[in-house]
């Protein structure tokens, strides 16, 4: 007589297993574990130098943890990159090189820097810039944009692959309070019509608490993990940052948190 | 006679036609890698990578006289490139290391390898007795000799942009995406520090090769000119490429007619052709 066959358990979108990172002396992740399954919106969450970026590029595959592993769809991030959608910090890139939005955006698509894109290239980079607002600027140069319109640019290229999860190092860093509040407007459709997940590293405490459906508070350990009423309390806060000050979290907001 | 018919009567000269043919796959091999090196801000790369073809070219003439293959060599053991090539590839991948694995910048790196080349340079070029004929003058070296170009020399030159060519041509994509964003291309799969290592290996063999020709003082501005005057007019990275291939080819064939017409010094016309090309970019550029 055969067992009943037990339901496997769903493989968390992201898996981060007793990571531990160091940077010559500097301790930066320290036995850090977490599990977020598919459809949240995960903010992580501390103060600088906490290893909040450090985590998303151990996720990425761009660094190897000297201990532990972190592995996206039960796998290396490397083995699925159709299914990540990536928006790197605006600073990372070089602003004095020659392109235009919709090169950028082909990325994306091609993963490799387009010489001549083509017609089909062309369209489905519109295309996902019309998602985002931005159709208009597709033909302009990247250097000539502003802090917002390169965020768009950016989030177009990410969502371009149709992914199933989008990672975002410090998106809303140098742009003003519109555009911020169109990006988390973007990635909330962005959720709503494709169900993906989405992991975002931040410092906006108040944007965390109003548009996260999971925080993740972090100083090299984490401090917390879960819904974003439970984990960003000023107690939680204050063990993480070591005092809470002026970045105390609106508990109350128009809208509300999202669960 | 008027100048154009003169110039049917040089070109008629098989050393006008090697002169024209060398310099042009120098300038293609120079502006394909040129975009790279500016948008990558390794202008010195150039200069570097050619003293550490006079260290190179030192150690091989030496090799060559005290081994004997000066007098019983083919004519491609007797050439020191045979040396002066592995050097400088190994003094590229040298300052690709450094750059790897230390925290100082690329043009200290650059500056050392750069340094400890032309030391080595003196001092093995200055163990050769001075009335050994070694087949490289040491002033040409410096300031390049492209209208004395020979059959070997030419090969050399083709086979060297055959490689050259082939790699830039497939590897265009993932090198402009590494150059644009090292680590958004990363996460795409693209291994950037062997592309990195790849790309100063290449340099260093083309750089080497188009130096004994051109001349180790004046390579960097093959490198630089027509790449740095193309970015002026790009708006984009494929653009800038194509610019940059037309600007080197053209102001090299423009170069040797003029040195010829004018009776001027062959290397320093076509440097000067580009350099009048960038000013007219500068003032003309694309904003």
């Amino acid at each position: 007589m055969s067992m009943p066959a037990r339901a496997a358990a769903p493989v968390p979108v992201v898996h981060v297993h007793h990571v531990g990172v160091r940077f010559g002396d500097a301790q930066v992740l320290d036995d850090v574990s977490f599990d977020l399954d598919a459809g949240h919106f995960l903010a992580i969450v501390g103060p600088n130098g906490a290893g909040k970026s450090t985590l998303i590029k151990v996720a990425l595959g761009l660094i190897t943890p000297q201990r532990g592993h972190a592995a996206l769809f039960g796998r290396d991030a490397g083995d699925v990159p159709d299914q990540i959608g990536y928006v790197p910090q605006l600073k990372t890139f070089d602003r004095t090189f020659p392109a235009t939005a919709v090169e950028l955006v082909v990325t994306g698509l091609r993963r490799s820097w387009p010489a001549r894109p083509t017609r089909q290239e062309r369209e489905r980079a519109v295309e996902a810039l019309a998602q985002v607002g931005a159709e208009g600027l597709a033909g302009r140069v990247l250097a000539r944009l502003s802090g917002g319109e390169l965020q768009r640019v950016y989030l177009a290229r990410a969502l371009a692959r149709e992914p199933a999860l989008v990672l975002l190092d410090e998106p809303a860093t140098g742009v003003d309070y519109l555009a911020e509040h169109d990006l988390y407007d973007l990635l909330e459709r962005y959720q709503a019509r494709s169900g993906g997940t989405i992991a975002m590293v931040t410092h906006d405490l108040a944007a965390a608490r109003y548009h996260a459906s999971r925080v993740l508070v972090l100083n090299r350990r984490v401090f917390g993990f879960g819904l974003p009423a439970d984990v960003l309390c000023d107690a939680c806060l204050q063990e993480a940052y070591g005092h809470v000050g002026h970045t105390h979290v609106p508990h109350t907001h128009a809208h509300g948190a999202r669960r | 006679m008027s100048g154009f018919e003169e110039l049917v009567v040089a070109f008629g000269f098989p050393f006008m036609r090697r002169a024209a043919a060398a310099g042009t796959l120098i300038a293609i091999m120079c502006a394909l890698l040129g975009v790279f090196v500016v948008q990558r801000r390794l202008s010195f790369l150039g200069d570097g990578l050619a003293h550490a073809a006079f260290g190179g070219m030192g150690i091989g003439a030496f090799v060559i006289v005290s081994t004997g293959l000066l007098a019983q060599g083919g004519a491609l053991l007797r050439n020191p490139l045979w040396v002066a090539v592995p050097f400088a590839l190994l003094t590229g991948l040298g300052i690709a290391w450094v750059r790897d694995r230390t925290e100082l910048s690329s043009d200290t790196a650059i500056g050392v390898f750069f340094a400890v080349s032309v030391a080595l340079g003196v001092l093995f070029f200055s163990r050769i007795h001075p009335d050994t004929n070694i087949g490289v003058n040491v002033m040409d070296l410096l300031f390049g000799s492209i209208l004395a170009v020979r059959n070997t020399e030419l090969l050399i030159i083709g086979g060297v942009a055959l490689v050259a060519i082939a790699f830039l041509w497939v590897r265009w994509g993932a090198l402009a995406y590494a150059t644009f964003d090292d680590e958004l291309a990363r996460t795409d799969g693209v291994r950037s520090r062997l592309l990195e290592y790849q790309l100063f290996g290449l340099a260093a063999v083309v750089i080497t090769v188009s130096a004994t020709v051109v001349g180790i003082i004046l390579m960097a501005a093959y490198l630089v000119i027509p790449a740095a005057a193309a970015r002026l007019w790009a708006r984009s990275m494929a653009s800038m490429t194509a610019f940059a291939l037309c600007i080197g080819t053209s102001t090299t064939l423009l170069g040797v007619a003029g040195s010829y017409l004018f009776d001027l010094p062959t290397g320093s016309a076509i440097i000067l052709t580009q350099a009048l090309v960038f000013v007219l970019a500068a003032f003309t550029q694309r904003r």
